[in-house]
């Protein structure tokens, strides 16, 4: 019944190895007198990366889903922050994160470990008061945020980049003082220069699954996009994504699939359930694909337009040949990359988010959508029954269903499963396996 | 006395009609939160009127904001989807919390407006970089607004329109003031009705009429026992039944914490040559809306003060079903109240209210907060 050849991912090992020693070297930090600070996955990590080289951070969203992961640990956590009093609504991520703390229990083992402080910024409601609650919580720790909810990319003025700029450039200051340690800008400007292209090359990555049969499949993506809501600014992940990006070639070249009966392409929207990956093993068996989405395309990865008019990998100041010189340079960088970034441009509008999936839908030739109305995150289902208005409207099939991230009580499983049988049928798929 | 305010809030769509009819080169702008600086609009001959719901249960915001966003949003929403607010010439918001944004945004895809503005209000008030940003982004603001209007807003125009904001938020004070009388000569009931017509009505009309009201409130001092000296605090609200049935249970609700409310109107804006920064200093440093009280929380001082200066015996902490932003903070208010002897009790709000079951908390809630008296 297979179509396509598949294989494993030669790089596979090493992007769980890469993302075990993350959480394992934050743990340990300590014991070699380094630097550990916590904050969001969109945090500007680059910046305390100009506080030395043993400057480790542990971002709350991917911890958030490893625990989710972990059903009975993630219950244990949501369920210690609902009983001081923190509502059952509210991000799943930031439950289980503030549980994590009040259990003093780290899902590496051992005691939560306490940052030195928090590095934030601040596009979704609940971003600076995650860290403002965690630092209650932690006894006070010194917690800095940057508001980056300036407006959408297309309305980019010097006077919303000043304004990130200047709170950044005070975030240093702050730094210094927190921690006593001397700012080395030239490890900022490498830093730089290491998110810029890490997050470009995932883009790239992402671009190769145009090709059909699609190299990768989605579930596959969770586990090496998340390595750049770790540490986009790291040269390890860099160079990583450039060794995956030449893996992926070579499967396109040889006609590798991710799916071996792939006969039809879908794309998801916004985090998955992380306890019901199976969702998306389920889809296999209709010879179904998910290649991705905006929220793995576009999370961490970043996008222009090209020439031709269609969506290609940013270009990043290297590649243009720019030679950051100065702090002041390197955060106007940094400032202007990340206001590019595809998922936050829905904040504004729900159609500047309509715009990119349907033009994702189209170039990576799509046969449907299935949108995940997350309730566990107010940011990134901002807007998403716009979405699904306008994705209908320009003519692609779209099935929704309801969930949580982090929270497996609101998810329904067998409900889900009847939805895609049914959502494969209006497809005019049969299982193939 | 009162019965003027009543009458606004509940024929707000007529007054701005009729408003329409008097003034034919004004236009009315809906806003969707109370950072909108409205004194830039009344420069420009522009009614900005607040777009709240109507407290009845609808249907048609379903296929348009996901059912986990608060009732609040979709209530206004759906106000628009049924037409109630066709009279607009435009709609705007100042950045605030994600899901009154969505109605915003909605309300931009499917009910045609000639003008609409998405104004990026800062999020982080506590930074020095706060006040020459949003300086700059009410200029912008400003520009957009004249190319829509087709004139120039001018220095004596913005004077005008900070006076006028300053005059309402100086009756409005004056109005809450006499609330800290032992025998407060207005009821919450009648607060909400005179807070909420105010994001509404044109401000010199109301203010003339807050003028007259609080001529005559002298004469109403001590006309009722008040009962226990409640505080509100929290999301949005402007639900007239719930108050109306607390004060029926032995309580007066003397002051409040909402975007409705006092939060709305407590502090004026200052003098300055540079009117954009007068402004933007305003909105930067009146009460926040939780959504912006990071990293400090400026939010619970002001809070205790306010209970203090009011005597309250006890706080209602209400909060629109699904409200990130209050829900973050509950926690921490419940626990300020808590060492300060302050009790609370905490009820989630929906479009609608179970007055019935919510009577019956209020009930055992007053009962603890006077039991002394009774024992």
């Amino acid at each position: 019944m297979n179509k396509y050849p598949t294989e494993p991912l030669k790089c596979w090992n090493k992007a769980k190895e890469i993302r075990e020693n993350y959480y394992l070297n934050y743990a340990k930090a300590k014991e070699k007198g380094g630097i550990r600070w916590a904050g969001g996955a969109w945090s500007f990590g680059a910046i305390p990366a100009g506080l030395g080289d043993d400057v480790h951070c542990l971002t709350g969203e991917p911890y958030g889903a490893s625990i989710a992961w972990n059903k009975d640990f993630a219950l244990q956590c949501q369920e210690a922050a609902e009983k001081k009093g923190y509502a059952r609504d509210l991000c799943s991520y930031m439950r289980i994160y503030w549980g994590s703390i009040i259990l003093d229990k780290y899902l590496w083992g051992g005691h939560f470990p306490k940052p030195d402080f928090f590095w934030q910024d601040h596009i979704c409601c609940s971003h600076a008061k995650w860290y403002q609650v965690a630092s209650e919580l932690e006894g006070n720790i010194p917690m800095y945020c940057i508001d980056v909810a300036v407006g959408p990319e297309g309305e980019v003025n010097k006077n919303r980049v000043d304004y990130i700029v200047g709170q950044m450039s005070d975030g240093i200051e702050w730094m210094q003082k927190v921690t006593k340690r001397k700012y080395d800008n030239q490890k900022l400007i490498e830093a730089v220069y290491n998110e810029c292209r890490a997050t470009s090359l995932w883009a790239e990555v992402c671009l190769l699954n145009k090709t059909i049969p699609a190299p990768l499949d989605e579930k596959t993506m969770y586990s090496l996009y998340v390595l750049g809501t770790l540490m986009k600014h790291s040269k390890t992940v860099a160079d990583f994504y450039q060794e995956l990006l030449d893996e992926v070639k070579e499967r396109v070249k040889r006609g590798i699939a991710a799916v071996p009966n792939e006969i039809c392409r879908v794309m998801s929207d916004t985090q998955p359930p992380w306890a019901f990956l199976k969702v998306f093993r389920y889809l296999e068996k209709y010879g179904c694909v998910s290649i991705g989405s905006l929220y793995t395309f576009g999370l961490i990865g970043l996008w222009e337009i090209k020439q031709d008019g269609s969506w290609g990998a940013k270009t990043t100041p290297q590649q243009k040949g720019i030679k950051i010189k100065t702090r002041e340079e390197a955060l106007r960088i940094l400032t202007e990359w990340n206001l590019a970034k595809p998922e936050w441009q829905h904040f504004y509008s729900p159609h500047l988010k309509s715009e990119m999936m349907i033009r994702i839908a189209r170039e990576w030739k799509l046969d449907g959508v299935m949108l995940h109305y997350n309730r566990g995150c107010e940011g990134l289902s901002l807007g998403i029954a716009e979405n699904r208005l306008a994705l209908q409207k320009a003519g692609f099939p779209v099935m929704t269903f309801e969930g949580n991230m982090g929270d497996e009580r609101e998810f329904d499983e067998t409900r889900t499963m009847a939805r895609i049988d049914t959502f494969m049928e209006t497809l005019d798929l049969k299982k193939t396996r | 006395m009162i019965e003027m305010f009543k009458q606004w809030y509940e024929a707000r769509h007529e007054y701005v009609k009729a408003w329409k009819r008097t003034n034919k080169n004004g236009k009315v702008m809906g806003y969707f939160c109370t950072y909108v600086p409205e004194e830039i609009l009344y420069a420009g001959n522009v009614l900005p009127v607040r777009i709240l719901g109507s407290h009845e249960p609808q249907d048609v915001t379903e296929p348009h904001i996901f059912a986990m966003y608060c009732p609040f949003c979709r209530d206004c929403l759906a106000q628009g989807l049924k037409g109630r607010y066709d009279y607009l010439d435009g709609i705007m918001i100042a950045q605030s919390c994600l899901h009154i944004r969505q109605a915003f945004t909605s309300w931009q895809l499917h009910i045609p407006v000639p003008y609409s503005y998405y104004l990026p209000m800062p999020n982080n008030l506590q930074t020095k970089h706060a006040l020459p940003y949003l300086r700059g982004e009410l200029a912008i603001f400003k520009e957009s607004l004249e190319n829509w209007l087709g004139k120039k807003i001018t220095d004596a125009d913005l004077d005008k329109g900070i006076e006028i904001m300053n005059q309402s938020r100086r009756l409005m004070r004056a109005v809450y003031e006499t609330r800290k009388a032992e025998r407060p000569p207005i009821t919450g009931l009648e607060a909400m009705y005179i807070a909420v017509s105010n994001q509404m009505i044109d401000k010199r009309e109301h203010g003339l009429a807050l003028e007259e009201t609080i001529k005559k409130l002298p004469a109403r001092q001590g006309s009722r026992d008040p009962g226990a000296r409640l505080m509100i605090v929290g999301s949005e609200d402007d639900d007239t039944e719930f108050v109306r049935m607390v004060e029926s249970v032995g309580a007066t609700v003397v002051i409040d914490d909402h975007c409705t409310g006092s939060r709305y109107f407590w502090n004026e804006t200052g003098k300055d040559n540079d009117r954009m920064r007068a402004i933007a200093e305003r909105y930067i440093s009146r009460p926040a809306c939780p959504s912006k009280d990071w990293p400090t929380r400026i939010r619970l001082p002001h809070l205790l003060k306010l209970a203090k200066d009011y005597k309250v015996q006890g706080v209602i902490i209400i909060q629109q079903k699904f409200c990130d932003p209050h829900e973050l903070d509950i926690p921490a208010t419940e626990k300020l109240f808590r060492e300060n002897n302050i009790p609370t009790m905490f009820l989630e709000f929906d479009v609608t209210v179970p007055i019935g079951p919510f009577k019956t908390r209020v009930e055992a809630f007053l009962e603890m907060i006077t039991q002394e008296a009774l024992f």
